[in-house]
């Protein structure tokens, strides 16, 4: 990953130097071709710019790296050596029946939270959107989960789904036993649950904006071609907001990708017996509490993988049209 | 008029629905003892501040609140400064590689950080001995990429002729950024730090496996620890518990109720269109 700012930035170049729209004769033609006309943005851009490299570009090299050696914690300033292994993680990872879990978990989870984020923040969004009274402490009723650290709004699901939580004693003879939290079967669509919930809102303020963008004029045709309220829904606003559509998805399956503080906290690290752990939970576990930083790597890298492909998949269908 | 009366009732079950656990929270943390009955939901009595004094007696509470500011703070100052630069470089500068330096951009909000966790705790951990240090908490969030963008689009709004003019006037690049510039996109400087304090005041696993000192840990981390492993020995568990998720949740709520205005769907809906 090369970032072109490493070509010297000319503190000494006087401000404003480049900014005429076409280069008098008398410039540095050549500089201008290697810098660009206004070379201060390099100066201004690169503080950005060694930030990505030392936070992602160089640690997405020394991922790679890693899974592919042997790679131990060693003690600082120490020598060791690290031989390279090849594939040896990945097949160690892939052959791992708790990593395996923890992506089937990943699907278990998308399969639930994708659909209906996107159902519920349309449909919510079209009801705001129309709405003329008490849209600004709507939009904020929307949004505060969104906002809220995970941690604390763990706490009251803590509370909400416990044995004897509210929603146990709300349910009589009809609470599910073993308990939400603590039941295998249970545990993944609590979780799933609660992050659609707690981005909602955000999704909402994304459909809004997208709504904006549907032209009237549509939905005028279609009332003089006599649509209904839910044809024109069908046909002009689904439609209209295909490309928000898209990136709900993409930022869905993101969120599932990064999963750790819900399968932590609300199912007590991923369980009852792994069924509700998460790849980055699964990652923490080998890499950090069990120091092999190898094969918690070669899961960054495929997870990396993994999210690429999907937002390639999905730009390629979004460009279909 | 039914339908209008479908709409409302449709979207004040959803502002219910999303706004009830937060009324849970705050009544659970001033009961005395859990009552976790329907009626429980609305307490005729026996409310107390105990838990609060439960939570800050197992962690302490104001340190807590100071590392989450001081991490939060170092977060938005870095973006802020940085942050600005750098969108008005990729919006109003041609220099050699800010094509690369864009594309590069978009392309780190789809590979989140979490991903890069055992590469970014071996560096910074292992390497640099950042352990348990502020340094150690900011430098991954340092600068936020969705505000650079924010940055970027607001100062791509500004018409040319104000720079123009600026420039033929003999001001310098910086100085047309700081007087020119940044008044006009002042909304942007708001919406941005909202936007940027989410993440460390909310972060949970990269301070949690920086910070293994209690007195250095953000308040997400102390309370997880404490719902994680010491719930079990204070009095009323949920109680405590619940007190500080309402001393965690707090500053955030307050803070997006209050700017609720720069908060909207155009400003969002152009912060993330990457």
């Amino acid at each position: 990953m090369s970032i072109d700012t490493s070509t010297a930035p000319r503190p000494g170049s006087r401000p404003g130097e480049g900014a005429e729209p076409t280069p008098p004769p008398s410039a540095r033609p050549r500089l201008a071709v290697l810098l660009g006309r206004q070379p201060l943005g390099i100066v201004f851009a690169a503080p950005y710019a060694l930030f990505l490299a030392a936070v992602f570009a160089y640690p997405l090299g020394l991922a790679v790296w890693i899974s592919f050696h042997d790679y131990f914690f060693a003690a600082p300033g120490a020598t060791v050596e690290r031989p390279f292994v090849g594939l040896d993680n990945y097949t160690a990872v892939l052959g791992d029946p708790a990593v395996r879990e923890s992506f089937v978990n990943v699907a278990e989870f998308l399969v639930i939270n994708v659909p209906l984020t996107v159902v519920l923040s349309l449909l919510l969004a079209t009801a705001l959107n129309g709405a003329v009274r008490g849209r600004a402490l709507l939009r904020v009723a929307y949004y505060v989960p969104y906002v809220t650290a995970s941690v604390a709004l763990v706490a009251v699901w803590l509370f909400l789904f416990a044995q004897d939580g509210m929603v146990n004693e709300a349910l009589g003879p009809l609470a599910p036993d073993p308990s939400w939290l603590v039941n295998s079967a249970l545990a993944m669509p609590v979780i799933a649950v609660f992050v659609t919930w707690k981005q909602l809102g955000f999704f909402v303020l994304l459909y809004l904006a997208a709504l904006q963008n549907v032209p009237k004029e549509l939905y005028e045709s279609a009332a003089t071609d006599g649509a209904s309220r839910f044809r024109s829904f069908w046909h002009v606003t689904v439609p209209g907001v295909r490309p928000a559509t898209a990136l709900v998805v993409i930022l869905s399956t993101i969120t599932g990708a990064n999963l750790f503080t819900e399968p932590y906290l609300l199912t007590n690290g991923g369980g009852p017996n792994g069924a509700s752990t998460s790849p980055v939970l699964v990652m923490y576990q080998k890499g950090i509490e069990q120091g092999s930083p190898d094969t918690a790597a070669a899961i960054g890298v495929l997870l990396v993988l993994g999210v690429l492909a999907i937002s390639l998949v999905n730009k390629k269908l979004l460009e279909k049209d | 008029m039914a339908r209008s009366w479908l709409r409302y009732l449709t979207l004040f079950a959803g502002a219910l629905f999303f706004v009830f656990p937060f009324y849970y929270m705050v009544v659970g943390s001033l009961q005395e003892s859990p009552d976790t009955s329907l009626r429980g939901a609305v307490p005729s009595g026996g409310l107390t501040l105990d838990n609060y004094a439960a939570i800050n007696d197992r962690v302490n509470l104001v340190q807590s609140l100071v590392n989450s500011g001081i991490f939060t703070g170092g977060v938005i100052l870095g973006t802020i400064v940085f942050g600005v630069l750098a969108g008005y470089a990729l919006a109003r500068l041609h220099f050699r590689g800010r094509g690369t330096l864009f594309a590069v951009m978009l392309l780190v909000q789809i590979i989140p950080f979490q991903l890069l966790i055992i590469p970014i705790y071996v560096m910074i951990v292992r390497s640099y001995g950042l352990a348990d240090s502020y340094l150690g908490m900011i430098l991954p969030f340092a600068i936020n990429s969705t505000a650079v963008f924010v940055f970027r689009q607001f100062f791509l709004q500004l018409p040319e002729e104000l720079f123009s003019a600026a420039r033929l006037d003999g001001a310098g690049e910086l100085r047309v950024l700081w007087s020119v510039a940044l008044p006009l996109v002042k909304p942007a400087l708001l919406t941005a730090t909202l936007l940027t304090f989410i993440g460390p005041w909310n972060e949970f696993l990269w301070p949690f496996l920086v910070t293994k000192e209690a007195d250095m840990q953000p308040l997400a981390v102390s309370l997880a620890n404490f719902i994680d492993n010491m719930a079990g020995r204070a009095a009323n568990p949920y109680g405590a518990i619940l007190a500080g998720a309402v001393v965690l949740a707090a500053p955030a709520v307050a803070l997006f109720v209050a700017f609720q205005k720069h908060f909207t769907a155009s400003d969002l809906g152009s912060g993330v269109k990457g």
